[in-house]
């Protein structure tokens, strides 16, 4: 930090800098300043283009030889808009969590782009870095394993202030800390206790704080419920819910229960096998929705209303989900698709909204994946 | 066992003013003014615990007696006169405790004057396999891939050469080896111990999400390893190098039997032991005091290893 | 429930004495740890007949594992102890039994299977293996045989090309095939009971329901008992018969399935429905059970429920609800129900 205000200062005072440097410190002080900027709600906050992670599978001790790759995430896009929550579903191993890995810079992206607030952070690198981390945060699955066990409450939540220590001065950062404490419904005197102590739900409230102590601006959620009891899970719901409307948070929320997604998202991504299947509003996903997939997902998922169910229609997938190291050619979903024709094995399908919609305003005119796209409600009672 | 028989601290959903429940085991009253962290509260821990207390105690004496040997005793084991052949095997008396040797020399004061060599063999070793196996399985086990590879398979090699076999092979290159010889060559040949429990340590410990939650507020590789990583991983190393304390004190003796470590006139428990054995059932007493020094004082060594592990995990707390 | 004779002798060992296939009468499980003693079930009753399905719902702590891990004969002792209760299979008392006669029981007669597939496979035996193992140990069939049998019983559960894949291992097979190798073993010598521990919970939604159809056909083919343990309401929905909703270790409210969905008898039940959400349209904020479930070791008196009940009033507060038969406003009777509480009049009429 301290090094590179000196070459701010130098840009300024000596012009005999060498020009290399003069531009690079200038387009981090640029970039620094569009990620410090405000956006308007509803403006795209962050985007994500063409995004891949391939991870590689080699063999050999010594000298590794790449023999495969698993196509995690191969290909994906969308966009996130200030103040709002957009859920992303699919069962294990659609490279949902990997998304999560890859916005958090906690993993290199293959290819592709991450725009936040226009600036391609898979680029950035130094201060520009350290400002976006600060402003991207994430709450993760597990209570019991993303809290150290050797710390006490008010040194994990204390910590994001020890690494970005212009948030909050020394003296200050125990009352803050104690004050995240109150504002996620715990006892500010718990301050000095450890996470053993504490039930898998508090230990998730102790989890958010950590999130909101840099005051960030999008928080990623990947199945940040999934581990509590259901009584519990309603409790951390609802918090997050007004978290969001008290910090004017971007949640990105990572989840395979389609009930919760859909109770906590504006819009909602369905993935498959490292591809978005089928992406829109709440109401476009769940009432109207055109990929075969999508549907074969939200009519599996078991209601606790007997009544409501007897009227659905279930669609019950054969097989399992193929390996991503080896997925199908064309549609990826084909293999299981009831649907599947030969243009499936052959044509990639593009998420785009299907021609048959194109133009008209109906729910189902939205992006969707599949060359035979067709509206089908599962979820209501026939 | 049931999923829920753990302690949790009780209290409602909704903010509350009061601590509610006193369910937290150990955590007296919190008072608001006390700043809690890993280290402070190991420190107050083991200040209350007794079995911290008792080693200290024994291991503060110990090295009080390895310093100034003279002050327990008023003989000096390398004065002219201090043997006396006529003593050779006398079992104790009123006035020697601990009996005679075979050259008839006092047991007691050798056995005091040994210590230093005994402590200084043991904790040398430990301290240098301990620095080395955590600092090489901390690097590997964190950096992983081809360096990673390359320690490791170093490590699998050196690992391979029995201590015994190549001390003598380095000893007797030497000549005569001294305590800090002879705790250097251990120390060479015996760090891969320390380096595999605490590579695989790290290892394990890194694949936790709170690693990967500090990695996404963007801590520095530094801060990772020693709060988050060091701290997890170091449980198993404390207890095996305070177990290898003793070992590493016998395994003296082995070599200065083999007449390549501590040499007469110097002393030390392991050679005292060694000149004993031959005899043990004849005159059990030649063994048994230098024994009954060398198990107190890794015993001593084995009881702060556990308090100070035990101390650093709040669970236990 | 709790009101039948005691005197069903042992006597006869099958159910045409009119004995249920299980029966748990007034079961206590205590823990005795380091802290304290924890009690994990507080008094539980509940019965299973052939070829009827009953769901143990309960949350993490409320003992719906326990219970089956009673059952079963598997749990820890020390530290966990059974100080008071029966169990009942085919109306002999298997918590007096000798351990030889136990043992017996156990596998054969009473199968298991477990959440997590992966673990409770031997990674470094082939599938085929260990279904032909429990032929082998149990029928004495030689190796040849034992392999057939593995077969069938993997067409049996519907794995693909399963004479190809008998000599797979079980990382070789997906999460849902595995629980299918789980079931499978369990049915290999046709038990009568099965008890099924959050057998879909760690599966993907679509792999959840091909598994719980394939539970429920295998069950009605065979007519056995089976207990399916679960803390989703939605998976026992439709396979179920009838179900028990634990808290902290007690049977809170009992109910033939559609009825609990419809009129839930316990303010526990209703809490559980209303804050799970809806599939088929965004509602408001989630109702929210307040509080955490209780501690063990320190169950709240009376009703434990009470701290975090609506309802609550001071007989909660002292006095434990018994679990009593709920009726219709007019007195009409509502079989097979009963709730824990002090006031299901008002919860399930109100």
């Amino acid at each position: 930090m301290a090094e590179l205000r000196k070459e701010d200062e130098a840009v300024d005072a000596t012009p005999n800098v060498t020009e290399v440097e003069t531009v690079e410190a200038a387009t981090e002080t640029a970039a620094v300043a569009a990620i410090e900027a405000p956006v308007e709600r509803g403006e795209p906050i962050l985007q994500v283009r063409g995004l891949v992670k391939h991870f590689p599978l080699t063999q050999g001790i010594l000298f590794k030889k790449q023999v495969g790759a698993v196509k995690a995430v191969d290909g994906v896009s969308f966009d996130l808009y200030q103040g709002e929550t957009l859920g992303i579903v699919g069962e294990s191993g659609c490279g949902k969590s990997t998304v999560a890995k890859l916005l958090m810079m906690l993993e290199t992206a293959t290819a592709g782009e991450i725009f936040y607030k226009g600036q391609d952070i898979t680029k950035l690198s130094g201060r520009a870095l350290k400002a976006v981390r600060r402003n991207i945060q994430m709450v993760f699955q597990d209570p019991y394993t993303s809290l150290n066990p050797r710390m006490t409450v008010g040194d994990i939540i204390g910590e994001p202030f020890d690494i970005h220590p212009e948030v909050a001065p020394k003296g200050d950062r125990r009352r803050k800390v104690q004050e995240l404490l109150d504002v996620v419904g715990l006892n500010p005197e718990y301050i000095n206790r450890y996470p053993h102590q504490f039930s898998g739900g508090q230990r998730q409230r102790i989890g958010i704080a950590r999130g909101l102590a840099l005051n960030p601006e999008i928080i990623i959620c990947d199945e940040p419920v999934s581990a509590l009891d259901v009584s519990v899970q309603a409790q951390v719901v609802n918090l997050m819910e007004k978290l969001q409307d008290e910090f004017n948070l971007s949640y990105l929320f990572i989840a395979h229960d389609l009930s919760i997604v859909r109770h906590i998202s504006d819009r909602v991504g369905v993935m498959y096998l490292g591809k978005m299947a089928e992406i829109g509003t709440d109401t476009q996903i769940y009432d109207h929705p055109t990929h075969p997939y999508t549907q074969a997902l939200l009519s599996a998922v078991p209601v606790p209303d007997p009544e409501a169910r007897e009227g659905r229609e279930r669609i019950i997938l054969t097989g399992d989900v193929p390996s991503p190291a080896n997925p199908p050619s064309g549609c990826r979903f084909r293999t299981r698709c009831w649907k599947a024709q030969d243009k499936c094995a052959t044509d990639v399908p593009l998420l785009a909204i299907p021609e048959r919609f194109q133009g008209s305003d109906t729910p189902a005119a939205h992006e969707s994946a599949c060359h035979f796209a067709e509206e089908k409600d599962v979820v209501h009672a026939a | 066992m049931p999923e829920n028989t753990s302690t949790t601290v009780e209290e409602s959903a909704v903010p509350v003013a009061t601590a509610a429940g006193g369910a937290v085991k150990g955590t007296k009253k919190d008072k608001p003014e006390r700043v809690a962290s890993m280290w402070s509260d190991a420190r107050r821990d083991l200040m209350r615990n007794w079995v911290f207390l008792v080693s200290a105690v024994l291991i503060l004496a110990l090295l009080v007696i390895a310093a100034f040997p003279g002050l327990f005793t008023s003989g000096d084991p390398y004065a002219k006169g201090f043997c006396d052949l006529s003593n050779s095997v006398v079992p104790p008396t009123g006035a020697h405790w601990f009996g005679f040797d075979v050259q008839g020399c006092d047991i007691y004061t050798r056995t005091i004057y040994g210590t230093r060599n005994s402590i200084i063999v043991g904790v040398l070793t430990s301290v240098l396999t301990t620095l080395v196996g955590c600092v090489l399985g901390m690097v590997a086990g964190l950096r992983g891939g081809w360096l990673d590879v390359l320690v490791s398979r170093f490590t699998e090699v050196w690992f391979a050469i029995p201590t015994m076999l190549g001390g003598l092979l380095v000893l007797a290159m030497l000549g005569t080896g001294n305590v800090v010889t002879v705790s250097l060559i251990m120390a060479v040949l015996g760090w891969p111990q320390l380096f595999r429990i605490m590579r695989g340590s790290v290892i394990t410990n890194k694949q936790n999400d709170y690693v990967m939650a500090a990695r996404a507020l963007g801590a520095g590789g530094w801060r990772i390893a020693m709060r988050h990583i060091l701290p997890n991983a170091l449980a198993p190393v404390i207890v095996v190098s305070t177990i290898n304390l003793g070992v590493y004190i016998s395994a003296e003796a082995a070599f200065s039997y083999l007449g390549i470590g501590v040499q007469s006139p110097n002393i030390s428990w392991g050679l005292m032991i060694s000149d004993g054995q031959d005899r043990f059932l004849s005159a059990p007493h030649m063994v048994l005091f230098p024994s009954l020094f060398l198990s107190i004082t890794v015993l001593a060594f084995i009881m702060l290893g556990e308090a100070v592990r035990d101390a650093l995990d709040p669970k236990l707390r | 429930m709790t009101t039948i004779d005691k005197k069903t002798s042992a006597s006869g060992a099958t159910s045409a004495t009119g004995a249920p296939l299980l029966e748990v009468r007034d079961l206590h499980v205590e823990f005795h740890t380091r802290d304290g003693v924890a009690k994990a079930i507080n008094g539980v009753s509940y019965s299973v007949e052939a070829g009827e399905t009953l769901a143990v719902l309960g949350e993490s702590g409320s003992g719906k594992s326990v219970t089956a891990q009673a059952i079963m004969g598997i749990l820890d002792m020390p530290p966990g102890r059974i100080p008071k209760g029966e169990i009942l299979f085919h109306g002999e008392d298997m918590l007096t039994m000798s351990a030889e006669e136990r043992r017996k029981i156990r596998g054969r007669r009473i199968a298991m299977i477990f959440q997590d597939a992966l673990s409770a496979l031997n990674p470094v035996l082939s599938v085929g293996y260990q279904l032909g193992e429990m032929y082998r140990v149990h029928l004495g069939l030689s190796r040849k045989e034992a392999k057939a049998r593995a077969i069938e019983l993997m067409d049996r559960v519907k794995i693909p090309a399963a004479a190809a894949r008998v000599n797979d291992y079980p990382h070789q097979f997906s999460g849902g095939m595995r629980q299918r190798i789980m079931i499978a073993m369990a049915m290999a010598l046709e038990p009568d009971l099965i008890i099924a521990d959050e057998p879909t919970t760690a599966l993907d939604v679509t792999v959840q329901a091909q598994v719980m159809d394939l539970l429920a056909e295998l069950q009605r083919e065979e007519n056995m008992g089976l207990i399916l343990i679960t803390h989703d309401l939605g998976v026992v929905a439709d396979v179920a018969d009838k179900i028990a909703v634990m808290y902290a270790g007690r049977i809170v409210e009992q109910s033939p399935i559609h009825e609990l969905y419809k009129r839930p008898a316990h303010p526990y039940t209703r809490g559980l429905l209303d804050s799970i959400p809806r599939l088929d349209q965004k509602g408001q904020e989630l109702y929210a059970i307040k509080g955490l479930p209780p501690n063990l070791m320190k169950i709240p008196p009376g009703c434990a429920f009470n701290p975090r009940c609506p309802k609550a009033r001071d007989i909660c507060r002292t006095e434990v609800p018994a679990l009593v038969p709920v009726t219709e406003q007019d007195g009409g009777e509502l079989p097979g129900r009963g709730s824990a509480c002090h006031f299901w009049k008002e919860t399930i009429h109100g």
